[in-house]
């Protein structure tokens, strides 16, 4: 870390510290929620970025792991089945079992590319979703379509998540406990994707996704290389499943459609492939945007026209794509692209290369 | 120089189909230790099929073949780089996106071991190993003659430096036998030149290379024995004069009857 960022990170860092207060006071309680999902959609886009940025595996049923994750927190933690394990033993053992879904995932797959890895995972992701609406019978396990309840809230010893608490002299509601604990585990996973991506590992996933057939011949075991970047993507995809879980108290199948990996995979693209500070970028915004509009929708079209002209959902999805055609336009490799990507596609750069194509042809 | 009895590569009857069409069909041949083989033949004579038999990217019909004294028939393409051939690519393999430095530091990979704890904890033994890798991935660039900032991304480097990068990246795998598919396509004849400098340098380190080639002059200058393919068969094998004037590889090259 460079020292002349060090005053920036600090500032940063208090910025961090203060929201949820900030957020409270300014614009309610609700936009404090909101700030939690936002991270735990970080933590997700991150995870994927390991899968589709570094690796370049194009996964579109991400969100299956999200729901193991979930699904392992609610089934071991709720009255379902009567079982109230403590979080400490769940959430690891939703991480490593959302880590085995994906080398499960990886295994078979392995041999796909582009396209047909994305149809494949794309039903991976629905399989399992079917799989949690389904499971009520003949034994009831999920409790099907009705989803699972009252599951327990992260709790270590008495001090629980669920309610409000009185720390330094200060009131902390539930959201703004978990604000700090997602905060916690966005920078964990933060970390592990900065030191993987700089490790000889990361470096493997980026050979990979640039050139298959020439890592396998510099000596890449991709079948390996290939189901590591499945499993820790997926472990960060747990690990947030079962956070979501025990802060939401209730999880059901649709929670984990296929409209959210593609969300997810939206945060990716859109923040910018390959580059840690655009997915998270890309993770508010796309979770930010449409509350924003969801929330100033309605009433703006009551003081312009008298009365809702669209409904607001509707022009919510509507806003949304427009916004992501205009970037994907406007700014192909992301809001914030890695260095790389940035390069990758600007636009004199596609004329050179095709000059020195033609360049190529005409010299063989 | 050719040490006959003890060969590096041994390929006994190989032969390669792809469906009716026979790629390879019963090619023997044994490149020595510490020599430059050349292998030449027209276009579609299947000279890149048989590279990719032994680098493992096809697995071979027939026959099998020998390194360094361990058979193989089927096997991985990584099991083979990690027992020592390394090669390069026709049309230029390069990982485009990532730097030139970077193109020779995933080169390291097979003899390095730092996995995902070491990644994580950068922990004592992880952090020489990548100053190592990165120390070797140096003296690589400057070793085959690249002098631009180490960031360059490999796309952005000349087409010469480009071929020179994949070679570069190659050795980088501690090779024994370098594999070399027209490392001199496209270049003008001074790149050619220093190109034919740097593998006999190569060479003198003790590394075994085994070279497709078009530019005649490259081959006769370089390599110690020469194979002809036509068709997937050899037609020729021997020191490079004695090949020229073999009237089959005449006729090979210029068609018709073998006069």
């Amino acid at each position: 870390m460079n020292l002349k960022h060090k005053p920036l990170l600090a500032a940063l860092a208090i910025a961090l510290l203060l929201l949820p207060f900030a957020t409270d006071a300014m614009l309610g309680r609700g936009w404090v929620r909101i700030a939690d999902f936002a991270l735990l959609y970080i933590m997700l886009a991150l995870g994927l970025n390991i899968v589709v940025g570094y690796a370049g595996l194009l996964d579109l049923g991400y969100v299956a792991f999200f729901a193991v994750g979930a699904y392992n927190y609610a089934l071991l933690s709720s009255p379902q089945f009567g079982l109230h394990w403590p979080f400490w033993v769940v959430l690891p053992l939703g991480a490593l079992l959302a880590c085995c879904f994906g080398v499960l995932l990886g295994a078979p797959t392995l041999k796909l590319r582009g396209d047909y890895l994305a149809i494949v995972t794309l039903g991976f992701g629905e399989i399992i979703r079917i799989f949690l609406n389904n499971l009520n019978a003949p034994v009831n396990i999920t409790n099907g379509p009705q989803g699972i309840s009252m599951i327990d809230p992260i709790r270590a010893g008495e001090f629980s998540m669920g309610g409000e608490h009185q720390l330094f002299g200060l009131a902390f509601p539930a959201t703004h406990l978990h604000y700090y604990l997602f905060l916690l585990f966005t920078l964990l996973v933060i970390f592990v994707s900065r030191r993987l991506e700089g490790s000889r590992i990361g470096r493997a996933w980026m050979a990979i996704r640039e050139d298959e057939v020439a890592a396998e011949a510099m000596g890449l075991n991709t079948r390996n290389i290939k189901l590591l970047a499945f499993a820790m993507g997926a472990t960060f995809g747990g690990l947030s499943g079962g956070l979501f879980a025990g802060f939401q108290g209730f999880v059901s199948p649709e929670s984990f459609s296929l409209m959210e990996s593609i969300m997810i995979l939206c945060m990716v693209v859109l923040g910018g492939m390959g580059n840690i500070g655009g997915v998270i970028l890309g993770g508010v915004l796309l979770v930010l945007l449409p509350e924003a509009l969801r929330n100033g929708a309605g009433p703006m079209q009551q003081a312009l026209f008298g009365k809702t002209l669209v409904d607001p959902e509707s022009l919510r999805m509507l806003m949304f794509g427009l916004a992501l055609i205009a970037v994907m336009l406007l700014r192909p490799a992301g809001l914030w692209p890695s260095t790389q990507r940035r390069r990758e596609l600007s636009p004199d750069e596609m004329i050179s290369h095709q000059e020195q194509d033609t360049v190529y042809d005409n010299s063989k | 120089m050719t040490t006959a009895n003890n060969p590096l590569l041994e390929l006994a009857g190989v032969g390669k189909r792809f469906g009716g069409l026979a790629a390879l069909s019963a090619v023997s041949l044994h490149i020595g230790r510490g020599e430059i083989y050349g292998l030449i033949g027209p276009n579609g004579a299947g000279k890149t099929t048989l590279f990719n038999v032994v680098t493992g990217l096809y697995q071979l019909d027939e026959g099998n073949f020998t390194f360094d004294g361990v058979a193989y028939s089927r096997c991985k393409p990584h099991v083979l780089a990690e027992a020592g051939i390394a090669r390069t690519f026709q049309n230029i393999r390069l990982f485009a996106n990532m730097t030139a430095l970077e193109n020779i530091m995933v080169g390291c990979h097979v003899r390095t071991r730092s996995g995902i704890w070491g990644a994580l904890t950068r922990n004592a033994a992880a952090r020489a190993e990548e100053r190592a890798i990165a120390q070797r991935a140096r003296e690589l660039l400057r070793y085959v003659g690249i002098d631009r900032p180490h960031e360059t991304l490999a796309k952005h480097l000349s087409y010469g430096e480009q071929r020179r990068l994949e070679i570069a990246r190659a050795l980088a795998t501690e090779p024994k036998l370098l594999a070399l598919d027209e490392p001199a396509a496209g270049m003008n004849a001074t790149e050619t030149g220093s190109l034919k400098t740097l593998l006999q340098t190569i060479r003198a380190s003790g590394i075994t290379v085994l070279l497709i080639e078009h530019d005649v002059k490259l081959i006769m200058g370089l390599c110690d024995r020469v194979t002809v393919l036509d068709y997937g068969r050899k037609i020729a094998e021997g020191v490079p004069e004695q090949v020229r004037r073999d009237p089959a590889v005449i006729a090979a090259y210029l068609g018709g009857e073998a006069a």
